[in-house]
């Protein structure tokens, strides 16, 4: 291993990634697979036809414990936490004072407590910023002795059903606490790819031999970064410090889904002027959109989006190809006069202005599982 | 008929003062699957070392750069429907362009199959 990566941190699951042949990378500050042998495209297929493994223990979970803790975070987040049901898990996001995205985060409430799982490359900051608001009463706890795997694809709730019963009647976006090979598992029905499975919380001791356990289920194959990324670019699912930072709000990013009427109501979060203004005038300066580019050439990360006069009229925050979809995805704000879906728009791609049209997202069908009523 | 490698991974295979242009196994392997292939336009007159074409794996785009100077005088059309042909036969049908070669003598800075072999275990 080369000098530079000596000050990366390492997951768990580090060793087995060696011995799976993956690539290492450097990725937030840890060494994470890229890709293992099947390489990125079968990776991707995989996922999408059976069940793929991915390592995302370098995300953080964080506890916060004591009375009026969902209160709390409501005032750092325009999620709907205090009436969020027990074992039920939210998508939500701390804003600052602008409106702006500091990280995007889900939260689940526990019996006891609420679980939240943020992006690795913001945890350290997220961290700060809460305790640099947390009341007394409450107390934050970094849960940094436990991995966190995903298990993802049409058959994962069958592949984790064999180890922990009624798992497959789990509702999308809830939550149990579980025994999987005899460690302490916390498993959300939740994930970053469109697909169905479960998100698997295990004690940092005793995750190599759960997910050597899960590897050894014939359905499932380990996943790398690479395939990470175009499977929830597919699903049409926000890359955190590209399609949304801190200079988009949510509104502009189109998510205003997120925020429920209570809370729209009410405001009381960072940045709730600007973002219920957005929300009430229906106006905003620009859209986060999907893109088809027309041809085969994928238009990444910075590609400017132009119209038929050639004036710059967006960019693209992450683009590359669809496998699933069959050809070139993206996703990147436009103006709101373009942002509807099926504009055409042109694509400056190195010396070629390429022709492709807003587009809506996801880009396959979200394979989600809701319980029949 | 004379194959050269470049230490950007490029092959370019002489006969009559044309080069066929393509990439090696080595770096088809580490490009990874391959979705797209950016090929010059024939006429087109590029000086050795200047980006020719792209390559676009799932990953990423990666820069490819002419072994010689001279002129485009054909481009592998199957590329643009199958650049999966990249990584299949990196020696064979996936060439990406032939080359009209101004100065042979550029020639001498390129590899040849054994140096090029040597290069890349040096790499490992």
């Amino acid at each position: 291993m080369s000098a530079e990566n000596s000050d990366l941190l390492k997951t768990p699951l580090y060793s087995l990634h060696e011995e799976l042949g993956g690539k290492m990378v450097p990725f937030a500050g840890y060494l994470m697979p890229v890709q293992y042998p099947l390489g990125v495209m079968g990776e991707h297929n995989h996922t999408r036809e059976k069940a793929g493994l991915f390592d995302v223990s370098h995300m953080g979970q964080v506890v916060i414990k004591g009375d009026g803790a969902d209160k709390w975070l409501e005032t750092l987040v325009p999620g709907n936490i205090v009436d969020l049901k027990q074992n039920r898990i939210r998508y939500t996001m701390f804003t600052n004072d602008q409106g702006g995205i500091l990280d995007d985060l889900m939260i689940t409430r526990r019996e006891n407590d609420i679980f939240m799982v943020v992006n690795a490359g913001c945890k350290e900051q997220d961290i700060a910023h809460m305790r640099k608001h947390l009341p007394d009463h409450l107390e934050l706890i970094e849960l940094a002795d436990r991995a966190l795997v995903a298990l993802q694809g049409p058959l994962a709730a069958e592949v984790i059903t064999r180890f922990t019963a009624g798992a497959d009647e789990m509702n999308f976006m809830s939550y149990a606490e579980v025994q999987i090979c005899g460690a302490d598992c916390f498993i959300s029905r939740c994930g970053y790819t469109g697909e169905d499975g479960h998100e698997i919380s295990i004690p940092a001791d005793k995750a190599e031999e759960v997910v050597k356990a899960l590897l050894a289920e014939t359905e499932v194959e380990a996943i790398g970064l690479g395939a990470r990324d175009s499977l929830r670019l597919e699903a049409g699912l926000c890359l955190y410090g590209h399609d949304i930072t801190e200079k988009t709000t949510p509104i502009e990013g189109s998510l205003q889904w997120s925020i429920g009427k209570r809370r729209r109501e009410e405001g009381g979060f960072p940045g709730a002027e600007k973002i219920l203004e957005q929300l009430s005038s229906g106006h905003v300066e620009r859209k986060r959109v999907g893109i088809l580019p027309a041809g085969r050439a994928p238009a990444r990360e910075g590609t400017e989006i132009l119209d038929a006069d050639d004036n710059v009229i967006g960019v693209i925050t992450s683009g590359g190809f669809g496998p699933t979809f069959g050809g070139p995805v993206a996703m990147g704000y436009v103006n709101a006069e373009n942002s509807q879906s099926g504009t055409p728009v042109f694509l400056q791609v190195r010396k070629k202005k390429l022709e492709a049209k807003i587009a809506s997202m996801p880009f396959v069908k979200q394979n989600y599982y809701r319980k029949p009523k | 008929m004379t194959i050269y490698y470049s230490e950007d991974h490029e092959w370019i295979n002489v006969e009559a003062g044309v080069g066929t242009v393509g990439i090696s196994e080595y770096a088809q392997n580490a490009l990874g699957d391959i979705v797209f292939v950016e090929v010059p336009e024939v006429g087109d007159d590029y000086a050795k070392g200047d980006e020719v074409a792209v390559v676009e794996s799932v990953k990423a785009a990666s820069e490819i750069y002419s072994p010689v100077t001279g002129e485009i005088t054909a481009i592998n059309e199957a590329l643009e429907e199958n650049a999966a042909l990249v990584n299949s036969s990196p020696n064979g049908d996936g060439w990406f362009f032939k080359i009209k070669i101004s100065d042979e003598n550029e020639l001498e800075g390129l590899m040849d199959a054994d140096g090029y072999k040597k290069f890349i275990a040096g790499l490992e």
